[in-house]
Parts: C-alpha cells; sequence; structure tokens
C-alpha cells in the first residue's frame, strides 16, 4: 500500500476518531501505522464493518481486528458539485467511492478516489489503498483513500 | 378472526391542519407556536375540543415534546406520549401507525400525530457537520467529504442504476410531477415556480446523480393531524378517512456503519411493503393516488419499486411524467408537490395530501379514490407506511 503526502481535499474537515465509547479506536491506529484492518470475529472468523461492540453473526464479543490487502472494487460512486462545508468551499468538484473488500468477506469503505475528479469512474474497477496522513504529533491522523489499478 | 389481529379500519383520520408553509428561515413565529397553531388547526378541523386530545406522537426527534404542549394546551390528560426512534422522515407513517395503536388499545381518544420545523431558528439538514472532530461512524465518511444526506443517499441511487439500468429521465419525471402538481395548490412554496424538462436538465449538480430539482426543500411551518376510533370519527363533521393499516420496518442490518448494509441498493420497504398490503388486504394495484416521501427523488424511485409498481428493470418505462400526473396518469404521484415543491414537513404533508385524496378536497383530485397509500421516509432506518380508504368495505 502506498503512502500520499498531498490531500486530496482542502484541510479544514472534521478530523476521524473513535466513538465516544472507544468504538473504532484500533482502526485510526492502525491507519496511523500505514496498515488497513478490519474487525473480526475471534470465534466465528466473520468479517464485520464498520465496527461494534458484538459479532452480528454469532454474538461474540471477543473481536479483534485484521489485516486487509488493501486490494479492492469500486461498488458505488459519486461526483460532489455543492459544498456542504466552509473547507470545501472552492473544493468541488470531487469524487467520493464505496470499495469493497473482497479479501475482507467483501465489507465496504469510504473514500476518495485519487486523480483528476472529472475522470470517468467504472464500478466494478479495481483500486488499492494509500494512506494519506494528516496533522502532526498528538493531532496526527491518516485517511484511507484510493486510487485505480491499470 | 384473523381481522381481529389487525388495525384495518378500526380507526380514523379525523382532523388535519397545517400552518402557512415558509421558506427555510422565513417564518415569523417560532417553531413551537407553529406547532400549536397546526394542533390547533386539526382539532378545529376535526369539530373537537384541542383540550380533548390526550395523545401526542411525533418523529425524527422533535423539539417540542408533549408534555410541553399538553401544558400550554391544558390538555385535561395526558395519555400518550411518544417518539419515532430513528432520523430523516422515516417515521411519518410509523408516528400515524402508533397513535392508532394507543387508540386500539384503548390508551387514547384522540392522538395527535404533529411535527414542526423552523430552521432558521434551528439548524439545516443540508449542512455538513461542522465540529472539528468526526467521531464513531461519522469518522468512516465525513473526512472524505461524505456529510449531507443527499451525499450519503447519492451513492444508493447510483448503485441502484447500475444494476438496473435506471435513466436521469426517470429522476426528473418524479421532479416534474411534484412541481406541475405544486402550481394548482396555493399552499405550496414553489407554487407559481413551475419547473420544465430543460430547466431540469440544465440545473447545477448537487452530487450526481442530484440536480438541484432531485432534492427536497428546507422549510419552516408545523404539520398536524388527528387520529380517532372509526365509530367516532362517523359522529365528526369531516369525512372520516379510514386506516388501511400503517406500519414501520427495517431490513436486514440496514444501518450498518459506513455504507455496510448487506442489501445496499435499496429504500429499504423491501420487508415492509408485503406486511403493509397483507394488512389493508388490498396489492399495489388497487393504488389510486401515491404519495411517495421525496428527499430525494432516487429515493422515490426505489420506493415504487419496492411497493410493488412496477419491476426494478422496468423503471424507464414507468416513470414519466406522463404517468405521475393527477388527475388521470397510471400513477398519480405526489399531489401536493410534496417535499419537493409543496413543502418539507418531513412528510406529514404527505399525510395530509393522501386524506384530502380521499375526502375529494385535493388541488389535484384524483376521480373516485378509494385508496390513498403513503410511504415514508425511503433510504433510512426505519421507514413507514401508511394506506387510506374512504370505505373499508365492511358492512
Amino acid at each position: 500500500m502506498a503512502v500520499d503526502a498531498r490531500s486530496y481535499l482542502p484541510e479544514g474537515l472534521p478530523q476521524p476518531t473513535a466513538a465516544v465509547d472507544g468504538l473504532g479506536a484500533e482502526f485510526w491506529e492502525a491507519a496511523n501505522r500505514h496498515e488497513l484492518v478490519v474487525q473480526r470475529c475471534n470465534d466465528c472468523s466473520e468479517f464485520q464493518w464498520g465496527p461494534e461492540w458484538i459479532c452480528h453473526q454469532c454474538h461474540s464479543y471477543n473481536l479483534g481486528y485484521t489485516g486487509v490487502s488493501g486490494r479492492g472494487r469500486i461498488f458505488s460512486w459519486e461526483r460532489v458539485w455543492h459544498p456542504v462545508h466552509p473547507a470545501l468551499k472552492d473544493g468541488t468538484p470531487y469524487l467520493v467511492v464505496l470499495v469493497e473488500l473482497p479479501d475482507a468477506g467483501n465489507v465496504r469503505m469510504v473514500g476518495n478516489l485519487l486523480g483528476e475528479p472529472t475522470q470517468d469512474v467504472v464500478i466494478g474497477a479495481e483500486v488499492e489503498a494509500v494512506f494519506e496522513d494528516h496533522g502532526e504529533g498528538d493531532e496526527a491522523y491518516a485517511l484511507v483513500q484510493w486510487r485505480t489499478l491499470d | 378472526m384473523a381481522e381481529e389481529l389487525t388495525m384495518r379500519g378500526k380507526t380514523a383520520i379525523a382532523g388535519i391542519g397545517e400552518t402557512t408553509y415558509y421558506r427555510h428561515g422565513q417564518s415569523p413565529d417560532p417553531e413551537f407556536r407553529l406547532v400549536l397553531d397546526a394542533i390547533q388547526r386539526a382539532a378545529t378541523d376535526a369539530g373537537i375540543d384541542v383540550r380533548d386530545i390526550d395523545g401526542f406522537a411525533s418523529y425524527s426527534n422533535d423539539r417540542n415534546d408533549p408534555p410541553r404542549l399538553a401544558a400550554a394546551l391544558g390538555t385535561k390528560d395526558l395519555t400518550f406520549s411518544n417518539m419515532v426512534w430513528g432520523g430523516g422522515g422515516g417515521g411519518g407513517s410509523g408516528a400515524v401507525a402508533n397513535a392508532i395503536a394507543a387508540v386500539i388499545a384503548g390508551y387514547s381518544k384522540y392522538v395527535v400525530v404533529y411535527r414542526g420545523l423552523a430552521q432558521g431558528q434551528f439548524g439545516r439538514f443540508g449542512q455538513g457537520a461542522q465540529a472539528p472532530t468526526a467521531p464513531g461512524g461519522m469518522a468512516f465518511t465525513a473526512p472524505y467529504g461524505l456529510m449531507s444526506p443527499a451525499q450519503s443517499f447519492a451513492m444508493r441511487i447510483r448503485r441502484f442504476m447500475y444494476e438496473h439500468g435506471a435513466e436521469q429521465n426517470a429522476l426528473r419525471a418524479i421532479s416534474l410531477a411534484s412541481y406541475q402538481h405544486a402550481q394548482h395548490n396555493p399552499r405550496a412554496v414553489m407554487h407559481g415556480r413551475a419547473l420544465t424538462a430543460e430547466m431540469y436538465d440544465h440545473s447545477r449538480m448537487i452530487v450526481e446523480p442530484f440536480h438541484l430539482f432531485d432534492c427536497c426543500q428546507e422549510n419552516d411551518g408545523a404539520a398536524a393531524l388527528i387520529v380517532t376510533s372509526a365509530e367516532r370519527a362517523r359522529d365528526l363533521p369531516q369525512k372520516p378517512v379510514y386506516v388501511l393499516s400503517a406500519a414501520q420496518g427495517s431490513d436486514y442490518r440496514q444501518a450498518a456503519t459506513a455504507h455496510n448494509s448487506p442489501d445496499y441498493a435499496t429504500s429499504n420497504f423491501k420487508t415492509l411493503a408485503p406486511r403493509l398490503y397483507a394488512m389493508a388486504g388490498v396489492g399495489p394495484g388497487e393504488v389510486d393516488v401515491l404519495q411517495s416521501y421525496e428527499n430525494f427523488t432516487g429515493g422515490v424511485l426505489m420506493s415504487i419499486v419496492e411497493h410493488g409498481f412496477c419491476d426494478p428493470d422496468g423503471v424507464n418505462e414507468l416513470f414519466t411524467l406522463e404517468n405521475f400526473s393527477a388527475p388521470a396518469g397510471k400513477l398519480p404521484l405526489n399531489t401536493s408537490g410534496g417535499n419537493l415543491a409543496e413543502c418539507y414537513m418531513h412528510g406529514l404533508e404527505l399525510v395530509h395530501e393522501a386524506a384530502r385524496q380521499v375526502r375529494g378536497t385535493s388541488t389535484c383530485q384524483v376521480p373516485d379514490v378509494n385508496v390513498s397509500m403513503v410511504t415514508s421516509g425511503p433510504m433510512v432506518q426505519p421507514v413507514s407506511d401508511l394506506i387510506l380508504a374512504g370505505d373499508t368495505g365492511a358492512d
């Protein structure tokens, strides 16, 4: 998986954090290390995303996070033209993709599709995860973005 | 025996009322006063003393709570204080269903279902989160610029259009029908603001595939309606609008975060619609007129499919302005202008319009309406539905 130093969207959007009860913290800690993980049940092996305190399949609380390849397929997409946040005032259009991960039970992740925002987007196209670093020190976090594979 | 277990025909909508509908931020009155006004108008329409309303039901975390309303109105005995959980307008018909349940259970005699919105006094829905952090589920979307309802739902409808070959003109037909009907409705905020196909095609994009006119308005106002037993309704001045069925529902894990509902390209009516029809004892072929909640046109498209009006691969044929136009279209749709062009009263105005169609008082009246249906809140969790009728078929 690659790292891209540039930010796809303008700075100033909300910083991702775990839920107030701590759910999801492992994902963001792993992203900071440039590792892509999803939740997986230690008892029944079901993949689960987004994170929850219980396995939806077997109801075990014994859940962990497991590394995945970062290869995915575009499941759906949208091109945003109207900014709904001050930071995006001069930042449109941009592309948001919904990516399914075949090696993680086809769970899905939302991210931006890197490259020209007016490019043609093809549902089913192969993509790979790219880490995008933000902030410094205690404020550092990494977003998981996506790049099409040729 | 089965008849005893259902709500079919046991209750009716006896009164409806609403304030003036305003563009967002334009109400001269605070939200609470708007709600009081709508409730008083509904009571007057029903021919009852507003103090005799004993139950209150709302949805979408309405800010105007029943204890305060009851104190303000001098409610003699508050028997039912109720809220449908969940966001958006998915609880619109569900709040009516709860009101019905309270009447049938014997808790309450007259339950008011209400919704108030003053988006100048409070915040708007169409803006992204402005906080410096996005915790929990929002963390997986907001930092990527996926923040508004339009952006959340465009992703689902894009997938549906891909799977079933639905075209942009299918979405356009929904918008054109709402605006056409609003031109006959003096209550409508978009009355006097006709929309043409050319205007739609050239309107700015909000988020593909939604143009500006695929998106609901945001408005100020309030609406209220009175549910009571069928017997009491028959003694009141208005023609009773009987409820054949009303229910809420949500398909398997539809609220899974980060866009992970297993069935994705859906309005979330697949489990509810069959239950609704079975309880009502009618099918889609008997529905005379439909009010289908438009947060965005794509949600209407999937709602109509999932309620059995057409095959998922057949939307391009059914979805034309001619088919959706009152009075003579194949499926007259959103005949007041709905959320797009009458008022975004979170879909409660759609229930009012469905009742008017049964009474015969719509500004776009469909002839000889018996079965009048409402679908509330596509793509949220839960969603809800309502089937009304002028004649229950009972002796």
